[in-house]
């Protein structure tokens, strides 16, 4: 596409977005990412689509992502031209018929649960503009700007919303050296895990030689608890996209593999929808906006392995092997997937970039603190009146995240413990709602931010049990390649089993700190690098649950004392197959 | 060769070729195949080593390695339980045992009546609605004992394996 249509583009956006959002027709949004799909998103609109045939009404209806609110959903949303949106909240397949009769036909706001309104037209109505709700005021959405307001099979709702801006801005005017240093200057750092600085990742890649060089997006996320990445992938891929490109300009990669766990259908479905799209609009191929940059992006998928996130085993995956991380060096940078110099980084990582091109590092440095710049985009869940998916400025405190967003522990019980950062992360005590979220504030308190997950537990829930079920994760994860994580994991989960069913021995603190020594120390990747972390925190923070189970052979809570069912693992062993295998074809 | 047998060789023909993505591998193929068919038989080990000229020992080593993949023929309905952290904390163990009670089974597998597969999932996704469980693949969150039992108990019955 010349790149003088980049205006055309957008005005042809313009008018396309302003016909749907406020025209004669009226628009039906229904939040339908996985946790609207959970609580019933697509039963209500297969009810909407059959009732708006039987009436033969003309109306809009669009699926639209998250926005952030998890617990009011299914969302419906309705915009009649010259009215506000209303956005209707945990909407049942009785409701359908209701919102149908009285506010499409009609003009009367019906009977059904209100979460609020949004635009400026008088409007009448019991409820709250959206914008003062703690669960939308409180968050500052970059990465998930567009999320629950945009429809993510078509990519003029996004370029209307200034989408593409960015990788326009630094094909036209930006050289890609330019691009790493604003992304360096922004302070982004990697949203996987590691928090590394994201513009430094990339400056690794130019050097190393072409012309086919990678950068792999990282949508693995089997972390129990986080749901972030697919929350964007289902909400608005083509921020995610548009960054990947962006990276593969500063990077001078050829090729884009975003990666994906196999199963998670929507937001497979709606990332390759995006990528079609791009395509078609002459956003991704051959000379994009008339420059000489050319970028491919295709999706690859894993099968079920929560190590396949990590970035070497990522690597095997999309080569379609076991999923297993290398020995390195050498470093992907030099040698990544299929031999080729390659560079990973994390769904919201890139998510960031378009937004950091179009309006500045200063921008985005002025949001946060100080070595934590931008957002955190938290998936709170657990016991919790509001769980949602909360993008905040860094730097705000898990007592507001939890208080103030999630509106406070549900069935009014008290906290008791965070799990934060996936099964690999901490846990941590009911004193930590002073604790800041930032990279290195969390470090420090013994747990990791992580990829985002916050899970809550309160005065029911016992440290051992859910010590447990983390350890049993991660045992049921191992890849098995080393053995330190292989046996360790086992040893581990053999041990906490034992206090879980009180049947521990004084030594057994003793043995599973040298089971975790080693693995930390004798591990090929993270997986077993961190696998003791979660009951090294557990047991710091939890000592009398702990020593309840050991000592007094009791639990205080009593959850220990239901039954403890973790699957077995049940892969296959090949001397379990057929014995023609064994010869080659 | 029985009618039986060219149908599934058939099949696991068209799954394999018609990936739509530009890179085809020893995974891609087997998902694809698991996608169309249910599972992975013994001929569909064949057919990805003969069509991306690798062993059969290459192929294997990969299907057996995932735990999406099975290798016999599932049941008529699939119905997953999630366990992750945030499921547990919120009774997935209390849902997870009645549902074992109920189909009459003691780990994840089959039930006898070739009803429902049933599997542990370590993560369904939808952590903000947990307990979540999942039957043919539509997500149902919030969920409780009884409910999950209503839905199962909604569950079409079958004559035959498919």
């Amino acid at each position: 596409m010349p790149q003088s249509n980049y205006q055309d583009l957008q005005n042809k956006s313009k008018k396309h977005w302003e016909e749907l959002t406020n025209g004669a027709v009226p628009l039906i949004r229904i939040g339908s990412a996985m946790c609207g799909h959970a609580s019933g998103a697509f039963r209500i609109s297969n009810k909407f689509k059959s009732l708006i045939n039987d009436k033969s009404l003309e109306v809009n209806l669009n699926h639209v992502g998250c926005l952030g609110l998890c617990y009011a959903e299914p969302i419906v949303e309705v915009k009649k031209e010259n009215h506000p949106r209303v956005f209707f909240r945990n909407v049942s397949e009785d409701d359908v018929e209701e919102i149908i009769t009285s506010y499409i036909i009609g003009d009367t706001i019906p009977d059904v649960g209100i979460l609020g309104f949004l635009g400026n037209e008088d409007i009448n109505l019991p409820a709250p503009s959206l914008d003062q709700i703690p669960g939308i005021s409180l968050q500052k959405r970059i990465a998930l700007r567009n999320a629950g307001h945009i429809d993510p099979s078509d990519v003029l709702q996004y370029i209307a919303n200034d989408g593409y801006s960015g990788l326009h801005k630094a094909l036209t005017s930006m050289e890609p050296s330019d691009v790493i240093d604003e992304v360096k200057n922004s302070g982004l750092r990697g949203r996987g895990g590691a928090a590394f600085s994201t513009g430094l990742k990339w400056s690794f890649m130019v050097n190393s030689p072409g012309p086919t060089k990678y950068i792999l997006c990282n949508c693995e996320e089997g972390d129990p608890g986080a749901y972030n990445d697919k929350g964007i992938l289902e909400s608005d891929p083509y921020t995610l996209i548009e960054g990947l490109t962006i990276a593969g300009y500063a990077t001078g990669a050829s090729n884009g593999i975003v990666f994906i766990r196999h199963g998670h259908d929507g937001p497979i479905d709606r990332t390759e929808q995006a990528i079609s799209q791009a395509y078609e609009y002459g956003l991704l191929g051959k000379n994009i906006f008339g420059s000489d940059f050319s970028f491919d992006i295709e999706v690859s998928l894993t099968g079920e392995s929560y190590v396949a996130g990590e970035e070497t085993a990522l690597m095997e995956a999309v080569e379609g092997k076991r999923s297993m991380p290398r020995y390195r060096p050498p470093f992907p940078a030099a040698y990544g997937v299929w031999g080729k110099p390659s560079t990973i980084n994390n769904v919201k990582s890139l998510s960031y970039a378009p937004e950091i091109i179009s309006k500045g590092s200063k921008w985005f440095s002025k949001i946060g603190v100080e070595k934590s710049t931008g957002t955190a985009i938290v998936c709170l869940s657990g016991e919790i009146n509001n769980p949602g998916l909360y993008e905040v400025p860094m730097g705000m405190t898990l007592g507001q995240v939890i208080d103030d967003l999630g509106g406070g522990i549900s069935k009014n019980r008290t906290l008791k413990l965070l799990q934060t950062g996936g099964p690999l992360g901490g846990v941590l005590g009911p004193d930590s709602k002073d604790i800041h979220i930032d990279f290195d504030e969390m470090r420090a308190a013994g747990a990791i931010f992580g990829s985002g997950g916050i899970i809550v537990g309160s005065e029911t829930v016992c440290a051992v049990d859910l010590t447990r079920v983390l350890v049993a994760f991660c045992q049921f994860e191992s890849c098995g390649k080393c053995f330190p994580c292989r046996l360790g994991m086992e040893h581990l989960l053999e041990v906490i089993e034992r206090i879980a069913n009180f049947e521990s021995e004084p030594s057994d603190i003793e043995l599973m700190s040298s089971v975790g020594k080693t693995m930390e120390s004798g591990s090929l990747c993270g997986h077993g690098q961190l696998g003791f972390g979660p009951i090294r925190s557990a047991m710091s923070h939890f000592k009398d649950d702990f020593e309840a189970h050991l000592i007094d052979k009791t639990c205080p809570t009593g959850s220990c004392l239901n039954s403890k069912i973790t699957p077995k693992n049940t892969r296959p062993y090949a001397t379990d197959y057929v014995p023609e295998l064994v010869k080659e074809t | 060769m029985t009618t039986k047998n060219k149908k599934l060789l058939d099949d696991i023909e068209e799954a394999i070729k018609s990936q739509k993505r530009p890179t085809i591998t020893v995974l891609s193929s087997l998902l694809a195949i698991q996608d169309h068919i249910g599972y992975i038989p013994d001929e569909a080990i064949t057919a990805v080593a003969t069509s991306l000229k690798t062993s059969k020992n290459a192929v294997f080593n990969v299907a057996s390695f995932y735990p999406n993949f099975r290798f016999t023929p599932p049941n008529t309905n699939s119905v997953e339980v999630c366990w992750g952290p945030t499921c547990h904390l919120l009774g997935a163990s209390k849902i997870l045992e009645n549902i074992l009670k109920i189909l009459n089974i003691e780990e994840e597998g089959d039930t006898e009546d070739g009803k429902i597969s049933f599997r542990f999932n370590t993560c369904l996704g939808a952590c903000s609605q947990g307990p979540v469980i999942s039957v043919n693949h539509e997500l149902f969150g919030n969920m409780t004992s009884s409910e999950a039992t209503a839905l199962i108990n909604k569950l079409p019955n079958s004559k035959t394996k498919h």
